[in-house]
Protein backbone atom coordinates (compact mmCIF):
# COMPACT_ATOMS: atom_id res chain seq x y z
CA UNK A 1 0.00 0.00 0.00
CA UNK A 2 1.18 3.33 -0.69
CA UNK A 3 1.22 6.10 1.96
CA UNK A 4 0.32 9.80 1.03
CA UNK A 5 3.42 12.22 2.01
CA UNK A 6 1.23 13.52 4.75
CA UNK A 7 0.89 9.77 6.75
CA UNK A 8 4.56 9.65 5.92
CA UNK A 9 5.30 12.76 7.61
CA UNK A 10 3.45 12.13 11.00
CA UNK A 11 4.65 8.30 10.92
CA UNK A 12 8.04 9.40 10.42
CA UNK A 13 8.45 12.76 12.85
CA UNK A 14 5.25 11.93 14.89
CA UNK A 15 4.28 15.31 16.78
CA UNK A 16 3.58 15.36 20.67
CA UNK A 17 4.61 11.50 21.46
CA UNK A 18 4.71 11.18 25.09
CA UNK A 19 2.78 11.18 28.48
CA UNK A 20 0.85 13.23 30.97
CA UNK A 21 0.84 12.80 34.34
CA UNK A 22 -2.79 10.95 33.95
CA UNK A 23 -3.82 11.52 38.30
CA UNK A 24 -3.57 14.94 37.42
CA UNK A 25 -7.46 16.46 37.23
CA UNK A 26 -6.58 19.18 34.51
CA UNK A 27 -5.45 15.84 32.01
CA UNK A 28 -8.04 13.60 30.62
CA UNK A 29 -6.73 10.60 29.28
CA UNK A 30 -8.74 8.37 26.34
CA UNK A 31 -7.68 4.88 25.62
CA UNK A 32 -9.66 3.39 22.87
CA UNK A 33 -9.09 0.37 20.07
CA UNK A 34 -8.27 -3.28 21.09
CA UNK A 35 -4.54 -5.25 21.12
CA UNK A 36 -6.36 -8.00 19.34
CA UNK A 37 -7.67 -5.50 16.63
CA UNK A 38 -4.42 -4.18 15.53
CA UNK A 39 -5.03 -0.29 17.21
CA UNK A 40 -5.04 0.64 20.67
CA UNK A 41 -4.77 4.67 20.89
CA UNK A 42 -3.77 6.73 24.12
CA UNK A 43 -4.70 10.68 23.33
CA UNK A 44 -4.30 12.60 26.68
CA UNK A 45 -5.16 16.79 27.16
CA UNK A 46 -4.45 19.01 29.29
CA UNK A 47 -6.93 21.50 29.58
CA UNK A 48 -6.45 25.15 31.21
CA UNK A 49 -8.65 26.55 33.86
CA UNK A 50 -10.34 29.05 31.09
CA UNK A 51 -11.43 25.51 28.92
CA UNK A 52 -8.55 25.92 26.10
CA UNK A 53 -6.66 22.69 25.82
CA UNK A 54 -3.03 23.80 26.34
CA UNK A 55 -1.11 20.65 25.48
CA UNK A 56 -1.88 17.13 24.28
CA UNK A 57 0.18 13.93 24.04
CA UNK A 58 -0.29 10.37 22.61
CA UNK A 59 0.59 7.11 22.65
CA UNK A 60 -0.19 4.73 19.53
CA UNK A 61 -0.10 1.10 18.86
CA UNK A 62 -1.11 0.61 15.14
CA UNK A 63 -0.14 1.00 11.66
CA UNK A 64 1.37 4.35 9.82
CA UNK A 65 -2.00 5.64 9.69
CA UNK A 66 -3.29 4.96 13.01
CA UNK A 67 -0.01 6.78 14.35
CA UNK A 68 -0.36 9.62 11.85
CA UNK A 69 -3.94 10.14 12.42
CA UNK A 70 -3.27 10.78 16.29
CA UNK A 71 -0.13 12.44 16.04
CA UNK A 72 -2.63 15.14 13.48
CA UNK A 73 -5.47 15.36 16.34
CA UNK A 74 -2.45 16.46 19.21
CA UNK A 75 -1.60 19.30 16.52
CA UNK A 76 -5.31 19.60 15.83
CA UNK A 77 -6.56 20.13 19.58
CA UNK A 78 -4.33 22.37 20.56
CA UNK A 79 -5.72 25.95 21.50
CA UNK A 80 -8.95 24.74 21.00
CA UNK A 81 -11.82 24.75 23.62
CA UNK A 82 -12.78 21.10 25.17
CA UNK A 83 -15.95 21.98 23.00
CA UNK A 84 -14.34 22.80 19.88
CA UNK A 85 -12.49 19.77 20.20
CA UNK A 86 -15.24 17.60 20.58
CA UNK A 87 -16.55 19.28 17.31
CA UNK A 88 -13.79 17.01 15.44
CA UNK A 89 -14.97 14.31 12.89
CA UNK A 90 -13.35 11.97 11.73
CA UNK A 91 -14.48 12.55 8.04
CA UNK A 92 -11.51 15.42 8.40
CA UNK A 93 -8.65 13.86 9.45
CA UNK A 94 -9.05 11.08 6.85
CA UNK A 95 -9.49 13.99 4.35
CA UNK A 96 -6.18 15.66 5.84
CA UNK A 97 -4.45 12.51 5.48
CA UNK A 98 -6.06 11.00 2.62
CA UNK A 99 -6.33 8.06 4.31
CA UNK A 100 -7.67 4.86 1.50
CA UNK A 101 -10.98 3.53 2.73
CA UNK A 102 -9.47 0.64 4.40
CA UNK A 103 -7.68 2.99 6.78
CA UNK A 104 -10.96 5.12 7.59
CA UNK A 105 -11.38 3.37 10.95
CA UNK A 106 -8.10 5.18 12.45
CA UNK A 107 -9.53 8.21 12.16
CA UNK A 108 -12.73 7.10 13.83
CA UNK A 109 -10.44 6.00 15.98
CA UNK A 110 -8.55 9.13 16.02
CA UNK A 111 -11.91 10.91 17.02
CA UNK A 112 -13.20 8.20 19.60
CA UNK A 113 -9.96 9.06 21.55
CA UNK A 114 -10.55 12.73 21.47
CA UNK A 115 -14.07 11.91 22.84
CA UNK A 116 -12.63 9.46 25.56
CA UNK A 117 -9.95 12.02 26.54
CA UNK A 118 -12.58 14.98 27.05
CA UNK A 119 -15.06 12.63 28.79
CA UNK A 120 -12.32 11.20 30.67
CA UNK A 121 -11.29 15.35 31.83
CA UNK A 122 -14.97 16.01 32.51
CA UNK A 123 -15.76 12.91 34.68
CA UNK A 124 -12.60 13.87 37.23
CA UNK A 125 -14.02 17.68 37.13
CA UNK A 126 -17.47 17.08 37.92
CA UNK A 127 -16.78 15.18 41.01
CA UNK A 128 -13.45 17.89 41.57
CA UNK A 129 -16.48 20.16 41.45
CA UNK A 130 -19.49 18.33 43.30
CA UNK B 1 31.06 -5.15 -1.23
CA UNK B 2 28.81 -1.74 -0.57
CA UNK B 3 25.28 -2.81 0.97
CA UNK B 4 22.80 -2.14 -2.16
CA UNK B 5 19.23 -0.95 -0.74
CA UNK B 6 16.28 -1.77 -1.01
CA UNK B 7 17.20 -5.24 0.33
CA UNK B 8 14.70 -8.02 -0.67
CA UNK B 9 14.40 -10.32 2.29
CA UNK B 10 11.03 -11.70 1.03
CA UNK B 11 12.52 -15.22 -0.49
CA UNK B 12 9.03 -16.65 0.13
CA UNK B 13 6.42 -14.58 -2.03
CA UNK B 14 9.18 -14.50 -4.68
CA UNK B 15 12.77 -14.89 -6.00
CA UNK B 16 14.63 -13.69 -8.46
CA UNK B 17 15.77 -15.72 -11.79
CA UNK B 18 19.08 -16.84 -11.18
CA UNK B 19 20.98 -15.36 -14.14
CA UNK B 20 22.38 -19.11 -15.49
CA UNK B 21 18.68 -19.67 -15.19
CA UNK B 22 17.94 -16.69 -17.97
CA UNK B 23 20.76 -17.82 -19.93
CA UNK B 24 19.67 -20.66 -20.71
CA UNK B 25 16.26 -19.67 -21.37
CA UNK B 26 17.17 -16.63 -23.19
CA UNK B 27 17.29 -18.90 -26.56
CA UNK B 28 13.82 -20.21 -26.85
CA UNK B 29 12.41 -16.78 -26.75
CA UNK B 30 14.42 -16.02 -30.20
CA UNK B 31 15.83 -18.65 -32.35
CA UNK B 32 14.63 -21.53 -30.84
CA UNK B 33 11.20 -20.23 -30.75
CA UNK B 34 9.27 -23.43 -31.76
CA UNK B 35 5.83 -25.31 -30.23
CA UNK B 36 7.10 -28.43 -28.44
CA UNK B 37 3.61 -30.00 -30.08
CA UNK B 38 4.88 -29.46 -33.31
CA UNK B 39 5.99 -32.49 -34.34
CA UNK B 40 6.62 -32.30 -37.99
CA UNK B 41 10.00 -29.68 -38.16
CA UNK B 42 12.83 -28.73 -36.57
CA UNK B 43 11.58 -26.11 -34.47
CA UNK B 44 9.33 -28.17 -33.18
CA UNK B 45 11.79 -30.97 -32.91
CA UNK B 46 14.20 -28.33 -30.90
CA UNK B 47 11.62 -27.20 -28.48
CA UNK B 48 10.28 -30.50 -27.77
CA UNK B 49 13.68 -31.37 -26.79
CA UNK B 50 14.57 -28.71 -24.36
CA UNK B 51 10.74 -29.65 -23.05
CA UNK B 52 12.07 -33.13 -22.24
CA UNK B 53 15.22 -32.49 -20.50
CA UNK B 54 13.56 -29.42 -18.34
CA UNK B 55 11.48 -32.68 -17.77
CA UNK B 56 13.60 -35.12 -16.41
CA UNK B 57 15.81 -31.83 -14.34
CA UNK B 58 12.47 -30.98 -12.85
CA UNK B 59 11.87 -34.86 -11.79
CA UNK B 60 15.34 -35.63 -10.75
CA UNK B 61 15.09 -32.54 -7.82
CA UNK B 62 12.32 -34.95 -6.19
CA UNK B 63 13.42 -38.75 -7.35
CA UNK B 64 10.83 -39.06 -10.09
CA UNK B 65 10.83 -39.94 -13.56
CA UNK B 66 10.24 -37.20 -16.53
CA UNK B 67 7.23 -38.86 -17.46
CA UNK B 68 5.55 -38.65 -14.14
CA UNK B 69 5.90 -34.35 -14.43
CA UNK B 70 2.74 -32.15 -15.62
CA UNK B 71 3.70 -28.58 -16.92
CA UNK B 72 1.41 -26.02 -15.72
CA UNK B 73 1.41 -22.36 -15.13
CA UNK B 74 2.40 -22.38 -11.59
CA UNK B 75 1.14 -23.69 -8.16
CA UNK B 76 -2.05 -22.38 -8.11
CA UNK B 77 -2.91 -24.40 -11.17
CA UNK B 78 -1.01 -27.56 -10.03
CA UNK B 79 -2.85 -27.25 -6.83
CA UNK B 80 -6.49 -26.64 -8.40
CA UNK B 81 -5.73 -29.85 -10.84
CA UNK B 82 -4.42 -32.06 -8.45
CA UNK B 83 -7.29 -31.86 -5.83
CA UNK B 84 -10.02 -31.15 -8.33
CA UNK B 85 -8.98 -33.69 -11.03
CA UNK B 86 -8.21 -36.20 -8.53
CA UNK B 87 -11.92 -35.48 -6.91
CA UNK B 88 -13.54 -35.71 -9.90
CA UNK B 89 -12.36 -38.78 -11.63
CA UNK B 90 -12.28 -40.90 -7.33
CA UNK B 91 -15.60 -39.84 -6.30
CA UNK B 92 -17.11 -42.71 -6.85
CA UNK B 93 -14.69 -44.26 -4.54
CA UNK B 94 -15.89 -41.55 -1.84
CA UNK B 95 -16.16 -37.68 -0.82
CA UNK B 96 -13.88 -37.22 1.49
CA UNK B 97 -11.20 -34.50 1.86
CA UNK B 98 -8.52 -33.76 4.50
CA UNK B 99 -6.51 -30.66 4.69
CA UNK B 100 -4.98 -28.53 7.14
CA UNK B 101 -5.84 -25.32 8.39
CA UNK B 102 -2.46 -23.89 7.57
CA UNK B 103 -2.30 -25.01 4.12
CA UNK B 104 -1.98 -21.91 1.20
CA UNK B 105 -5.21 -20.45 0.11
CA UNK B 106 -5.01 -22.21 -3.59
CA UNK B 107 -5.22 -25.46 -1.14
CA UNK B 108 -8.11 -24.02 1.04
CA UNK B 109 -9.61 -22.28 -1.63
CA UNK B 110 -9.95 -24.90 -3.95
CA UNK B 111 -11.21 -27.09 -1.03
CA UNK B 112 -14.25 -24.72 -0.50
CA UNK B 113 -14.99 -24.78 -4.06
CA UNK B 114 -15.29 -28.97 -3.86
CA UNK B 115 -17.23 -28.49 -0.18
CA UNK B 116 -19.93 -26.70 -2.58
CA UNK B 117 -19.93 -29.39 -5.12
CA UNK B 118 -20.80 -32.09 -2.75
CA UNK B 119 -17.53 -32.96 -0.76
CA UNK B 120 -16.70 -33.48 2.18
CA UNK B 121 -13.66 -31.61 3.69
CA UNK B 122 -11.74 -31.96 6.99
CA UNK B 123 -9.38 -28.99 7.73
CA UNK B 124 -7.13 -30.49 10.53
CA UNK B 125 -5.81 -28.00 13.28
CA UNK B 126 -1.77 -27.69 13.84
CA UNK B 127 0.21 -28.40 16.83
CA UNK B 128 1.15 -25.40 18.75
CA UNK B 129 4.31 -25.52 16.74
CA UNK B 130 2.92 -25.06 13.69
CA UNK B 131 3.10 -28.58 12.66
CA UNK B 132 0.58 -31.33 11.41
CA UNK B 133 0.05 -34.78 14.39
CA UNK B 134 0.25 -37.54 12.03
CA UNK B 135 -2.08 -39.04 14.13
CA UNK B 136 -4.76 -35.71 13.95
CA UNK B 137 -4.67 -37.44 10.25
CA UNK B 138 -5.05 -40.63 11.43
CA UNK B 139 -7.83 -40.47 13.54
CA UNK B 140 -9.64 -37.90 10.39
CA UNK B 141 -9.33 -40.79 7.94
CA UNK B 142 -12.53 -42.47 6.94
CA UNK B 143 -13.51 -45.24 4.48
CA UNK B 144 -14.52 -42.52 2.67
CA UNK B 145 -11.93 -40.67 2.31
CA UNK B 146 -9.85 -40.33 -1.44
CA UNK B 147 -7.50 -37.33 -0.86
CA UNK B 148 -5.39 -36.05 2.04
CA UNK B 149 -3.20 -32.91 0.74
CA UNK B 150 -0.68 -31.42 3.47
CA UNK B 151 1.84 -29.01 2.65
CA UNK B 152 5.81 -29.63 2.64
CA UNK B 153 6.75 -26.68 4.31
CA UNK B 154 4.41 -23.52 5.53
CA UNK B 155 4.64 -20.21 3.48
CA UNK B 156 4.49 -17.78 6.44
CA UNK B 157 6.27 -19.62 9.16
CA UNK B 158 8.62 -22.10 7.29
CA UNK B 159 7.53 -24.96 9.13
CA UNK B 160 8.13 -28.25 8.00
CA UNK B 161 5.72 -31.22 7.94
CA UNK B 162 6.33 -34.83 8.93
CA UNK B 163 5.35 -35.75 5.63
CA UNK B 164 7.12 -39.53 5.46
CA UNK B 165 4.47 -40.50 8.70
CA UNK B 166 1.62 -38.67 7.35
CA UNK B 167 1.94 -40.31 3.64
CA UNK B 168 2.81 -44.06 5.66
CA UNK B 169 -0.87 -43.74 6.77
CA UNK B 170 -2.37 -41.63 4.31
CA UNK B 171 -1.22 -44.74 1.85
CA UNK B 172 -1.50 -47.31 4.28
CA UNK B 173 -5.71 -46.37 3.90
CA UNK B 174 -5.69 -46.82 0.19
CA UNK B 175 -6.42 -42.56 -0.19
CA UNK B 176 -4.11 -40.42 -2.43
CA UNK B 177 -1.74 -38.24 -0.85
CA UNK B 178 -0.91 -35.07 -2.25
CA UNK B 179 1.52 -32.31 -1.49
CA UNK B 180 2.35 -28.81 -1.97
CA UNK B 181 5.82 -29.04 -1.86
CA UNK B 182 6.42 -25.27 -3.33
CA UNK B 183 8.12 -23.67 -0.51
CA UNK B 184 10.47 -26.71 0.86
CA UNK B 185 11.36 -28.44 -2.48
CA UNK B 186 14.90 -26.95 -3.35
CA UNK B 187 15.32 -25.75 -0.07
CA UNK B 188 15.41 -29.17 1.86
CA UNK B 189 16.18 -33.26 0.80
CA UNK B 190 12.61 -34.12 -0.40
CA UNK B 191 12.49 -37.19 -2.11
CA UNK B 192 9.78 -39.66 -3.45
CA UNK B 193 10.90 -42.39 -2.24
CA UNK B 194 11.28 -41.47 1.02
CA UNK B 195 7.53 -39.53 0.83
CA UNK B 196 5.64 -41.61 -1.72
CA UNK B 197 3.21 -39.01 -2.57
CA UNK B 198 1.06 -39.40 -5.42
CA UNK B 199 0.99 -35.51 -6.06
CA UNK B 200 2.88 -33.12 -5.91
CA UNK B 201 2.56 -29.57 -6.70
CA UNK B 202 6.00 -27.65 -7.84
CA UNK B 203 6.61 -23.65 -8.65
CA UNK B 204 9.26 -22.14 -10.28
CA UNK B 205 9.77 -19.04 -9.35
CA UNK B 206 9.98 -20.16 -5.27
CA UNK B 207 13.53 -21.66 -6.69
CA UNK B 208 15.32 -18.79 -8.49
CA UNK B 209 13.57 -19.86 -12.05
CA UNK B 210 10.86 -17.43 -14.21
CA UNK B 211 7.61 -16.88 -12.54
CA UNK B 212 4.33 -18.45 -14.41
CA UNK B 213 5.60 -21.91 -14.75
CA UNK B 214 4.94 -25.15 -12.43
CA UNK B 215 4.50 -28.65 -12.16
CA UNK B 216 2.72 -31.49 -11.15
CA UNK B 217 3.94 -34.50 -9.88
CA UNK B 218 1.53 -37.21 -11.09
CA UNK B 219 2.21 -41.02 -9.95
CA UNK B 220 2.30 -43.68 -13.05
CA UNK B 221 2.85 -46.79 -10.45
CA UNK B 222 0.52 -47.34 -9.41
CA UNK B 223 -1.20 -44.68 -12.20
CA UNK B 224 -2.99 -42.14 -10.30
CA UNK B 225 -5.89 -40.48 -12.58
CA UNK B 226 -7.28 -36.86 -13.10
CA UNK B 227 -9.81 -35.38 -15.10
CA UNK B 228 -8.52 -32.50 -16.94
CA UNK B 229 -9.71 -29.31 -15.74
CA UNK B 230 -8.56 -27.68 -18.96
CA UNK B 231 -9.48 -29.13 -22.68
CA UNK B 232 -7.94 -28.47 -25.51
CA UNK B 233 -5.18 -29.71 -27.76
CA UNK B 234 -4.11 -32.81 -25.39
CA UNK B 235 -1.12 -31.77 -24.19
CA UNK B 236 0.75 -33.42 -21.05
CA UNK B 237 -1.05 -36.67 -21.70
CA UNK B 238 -4.29 -35.60 -21.75
CA UNK B 239 -4.02 -34.07 -18.19
CA UNK B 240 -3.02 -29.90 -19.25
CA UNK B 241 -4.02 -28.76 -22.73
CA UNK B 242 -2.16 -25.43 -23.70
CA UNK B 243 0.81 -25.03 -25.73
CA UNK B 244 3.79 -25.28 -23.68
CA UNK B 245 5.69 -21.96 -22.32
CA UNK B 246 9.04 -23.75 -23.43
CA UNK B 247 11.00 -20.57 -22.55
CA UNK B 248 9.73 -20.62 -18.51
CA UNK B 249 9.97 -24.84 -18.86
CA UNK B 250 13.64 -24.56 -19.61
CA UNK B 251 14.06 -22.43 -17.31
CA UNK B 252 12.48 -24.52 -14.53
CA UNK B 253 14.66 -27.39 -15.38
CA UNK B 254 17.86 -25.34 -14.98
CA UNK B 255 16.60 -23.58 -11.58
CA UNK B 256 15.95 -27.14 -10.48
CA UNK B 257 19.11 -28.68 -11.42
CA UNK B 258 21.17 -25.56 -10.03
CA UNK B 259 18.51 -26.35 -6.50
CA UNK B 260 19.69 -29.91 -6.42
CA UNK B 261 22.95 -29.58 -6.91
CA UNK B 262 23.63 -26.63 -4.50
CA UNK B 263 21.10 -27.18 -1.83
CA UNK B 264 24.34 -29.20 0.08
CA UNK B 265 26.25 -25.59 0.68
CA UNK B 266 23.25 -23.63 0.07
CA UNK B 267 21.07 -24.96 2.94
CA UNK B 268 23.94 -24.85 5.62
CA UNK B 269 24.72 -21.41 4.43
CA UNK B 270 21.20 -19.89 4.61
CA UNK B 271 21.18 -21.94 8.19
CA UNK B 272 23.84 -20.18 9.04
CA UNK B 273 22.54 -16.18 8.02
CA UNK B 274 18.95 -17.10 9.73
CA UNK B 275 20.30 -17.72 13.36
CA UNK B 276 22.49 -14.71 13.23
CA UNK B 277 19.85 -12.72 12.19
CA UNK B 278 17.67 -14.37 15.21
CA UNK B 279 20.31 -14.16 17.61
CA UNK B 280 20.90 -11.09 16.93
CA UNK B 281 17.25 -9.67 17.13
CA UNK B 282 16.43 -11.83 20.24
CA UNK B 283 19.99 -10.63 22.21
CA UNK B 284 19.15 -7.28 21.83
CA UNK B 285 15.28 -6.75 22.40
CA UNK B 286 12.69 -8.50 25.03
CA UNK B 287 9.11 -9.57 24.15
CA UNK B 288 10.42 -10.98 20.68
CA UNK B 289 8.77 -14.59 19.95
CA UNK B 290 9.58 -17.28 16.98
CA UNK B 291 6.46 -18.30 15.15
CA UNK B 292 6.26 -22.33 14.89
CA UNK B 293 8.99 -24.43 15.50
CA UNK B 294 12.53 -23.85 15.34
CA UNK B 295 13.41 -26.98 14.81
CA UNK B 296 11.45 -28.17 11.96
CA UNK B 297 12.08 -25.00 10.03
CA UNK B 298 13.04 -24.02 6.49
CA UNK B 299 16.64 -22.93 6.79
CA UNK B 300 15.72 -19.57 5.28
CA UNK B 301 12.49 -18.68 6.95
CA UNK B 302 12.27 -16.73 10.44
CA UNK B 303 8.97 -15.06 11.44
CA UNK B 304 8.82 -13.16 14.64
CA UNK B 305 6.30 -11.34 16.69
CA UNK B 306 7.70 -7.76 18.46
CA UNK B 307 5.04 -7.45 21.10
CA UNK B 308 3.55 -4.33 21.21
CA UNK B 309 4.42 -2.90 18.03
CA UNK B 310 1.92 -3.48 15.32
CA UNK B 311 3.79 -5.16 12.56
CA UNK B 312 2.37 -3.08 9.42
CA UNK B 313 3.74 0.09 11.05
CA UNK B 314 7.39 -1.91 11.70
CA UNK B 315 7.48 -2.81 7.95
CA UNK B 316 6.83 1.35 7.26
CA UNK B 317 9.58 2.13 9.35
CA UNK B 318 11.86 -0.45 7.90
CA UNK B 319 11.19 0.67 4.69
CA UNK B 320 14.94 -0.17 2.91
CA UNK B 321 13.85 -3.81 3.94
CA UNK B 322 11.57 -5.68 1.61
CA UNK B 323 9.59 -8.01 4.22
CA UNK B 324 6.04 -9.18 4.92
CA UNK B 325 4.06 -9.28 7.59
CA UNK B 326 1.03 -11.38 9.19
CA UNK B 327 -0.71 -8.07 10.45
CA UNK B 328 -4.45 -7.51 9.32
CA UNK B 329 -3.18 -4.39 8.38
CA UNK B 330 -1.42 -5.51 5.38
CA UNK B 331 -4.44 -7.18 3.93
CA UNK B 332 -7.99 -5.83 2.61
CA UNK B 333 -9.71 -8.34 5.41
CA UNK B 334 -8.20 -6.66 8.93
CA UNK B 335 -7.69 -10.04 9.97
CA UNK B 336 -4.58 -10.93 10.84
CA UNK B 337 -2.88 -14.28 9.56
CA UNK B 338 -4.58 -17.21 9.64
CA UNK B 339 -2.02 -19.62 10.03
CA UNK B 340 -0.45 -17.51 12.92
CA UNK B 341 -3.99 -18.17 14.63
CA UNK B 342 -4.48 -21.74 13.55
CA UNK B 343 -0.96 -21.76 16.01
CA UNK B 344 -2.82 -20.52 18.87
CA UNK B 345 -0.93 -17.41 18.52
CA UNK B 346 -3.33 -14.33 20.17
CA UNK B 347 -4.70 -12.06 17.89
CA UNK B 348 -2.97 -8.70 19.84
CA UNK B 349 0.55 -11.35 18.92
CA UNK B 350 -0.26 -11.91 14.87
CA UNK B 351 -0.84 -8.42 14.67
CA UNK B 352 3.24 -7.89 15.24
CA UNK B 353 4.34 -10.66 13.41
CA UNK B 354 7.13 -10.05 10.64
CA UNK B 355 8.37 -12.81 8.06
CA UNK B 356 11.49 -12.43 6.97
CA UNK B 357 12.72 -14.47 4.04
CA UNK B 358 16.48 -14.97 3.07
CA UNK B 359 17.49 -16.52 0.48
CA UNK B 360 20.31 -17.35 -2.12
CA UNK B 361 21.38 -13.73 -2.65
CA UNK B 362 21.22 -12.64 0.87
CA UNK B 363 24.76 -11.77 2.45
CA UNK B 364 25.90 -11.22 6.09
CA UNK B 365 26.45 -7.64 5.25
CA UNK B 366 22.02 -7.67 4.80
CA UNK B 367 21.60 -9.71 7.59
CA UNK B 368 23.97 -7.64 9.96
CA UNK B 369 21.94 -4.25 8.25
CA UNK B 370 18.65 -5.63 8.91
CA UNK B 371 19.02 -6.83 12.54
CA UNK B 372 20.19 -3.30 13.44
CA UNK B 373 17.37 -1.41 11.67
CA UNK B 374 14.94 -4.43 13.44
CA UNK B 375 16.30 -3.01 16.79
CA UNK B 376 16.06 0.59 16.07
CA UNK B 377 12.97 0.75 15.05
CA UNK B 378 11.08 -1.81 17.36
CA UNK B 379 12.43 0.35 20.13
CA UNK B 380 11.54 3.97 18.47
CA UNK B 381 7.95 2.32 18.31
CA UNK B 382 7.88 0.45 21.26
CA UNK B 383 8.79 3.93 23.01
CA UNK B 384 5.38 5.35 20.93
CA UNK B 385 3.35 2.66 22.21
CA UNK B 386 0.78 2.73 25.12
CA UNK B 387 0.99 -0.98 25.37
CA UNK B 388 5.21 -1.23 25.99
CA UNK B 389 4.61 1.65 27.90
CA UNK B 390 1.65 -0.52 30.41
CA UNK B 391 4.06 -3.34 29.86
CA UNK B 392 6.69 -1.09 31.78
CA UNK B 393 4.27 -0.49 34.28
CA UNK B 394 3.72 -3.85 35.17
CA UNK B 395 -0.10 -3.50 34.26
CA UNK B 396 -1.85 -6.62 32.62
CA UNK B 397 -3.29 -6.09 29.26
CA UNK B 398 -5.55 -9.03 29.54
CA UNK B 399 -7.14 -7.57 32.74
CA UNK B 400 -8.14 -4.20 30.96
CA UNK B 401 -11.75 -3.98 29.07
CA UNK B 402 -10.93 -3.35 25.68
CA UNK B 403 -13.37 -2.04 23.59
CA UNK B 404 -14.49 -5.06 21.28
CA UNK B 405 -14.88 -3.80 17.44
CA UNK B 406 -12.11 -3.50 15.14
Amino acid sequence: MAYSSKVIDHYENPRNVGTLDKDDPSVGTGLVGAPACGDVMRLQLKVGPDGIIQDAKFKTFGCGSAIASSSLVTEWVKGMTVEQAEQIKNSSIAEELNLPPVKIHCSVLAEDAIKAAIADYRRKNARAAG
Amino acid sequence: MALKLPIFMDYHSTTPVDPRVLECMLPYFTERFGNAASRNHVFGWTAEKAVEEAREQVAALIGATGREIIWTSGATESNNLALKGAAAFYRDRGNHIITAQTEHKAVLDTCKRLEKEGFEVTYLPVEADGRVHPERVREAMTDRTILVSIMLANNEIGVINDLRSICEIVKARGALFHTDAVQGVGKIPFSLQEVPADLVSLSAHKIYGPKGVGALYVRRRPRVRLVPQMDGGGHERGMRSGTLNVPGIVGFGKAAELARLEMPTEAPRLLALRERLRTKIMGALPDVYVNGSLEHRLPGNLNLSFAYVEGEALMMALKDVALSSGSACTSASLEPSYVLRALGIGEELAHTSIRFGLGRFTTEEEVDYVAEQVIQKVNRLRDMSPLWEMRQEGIDLNSIQWAAAH
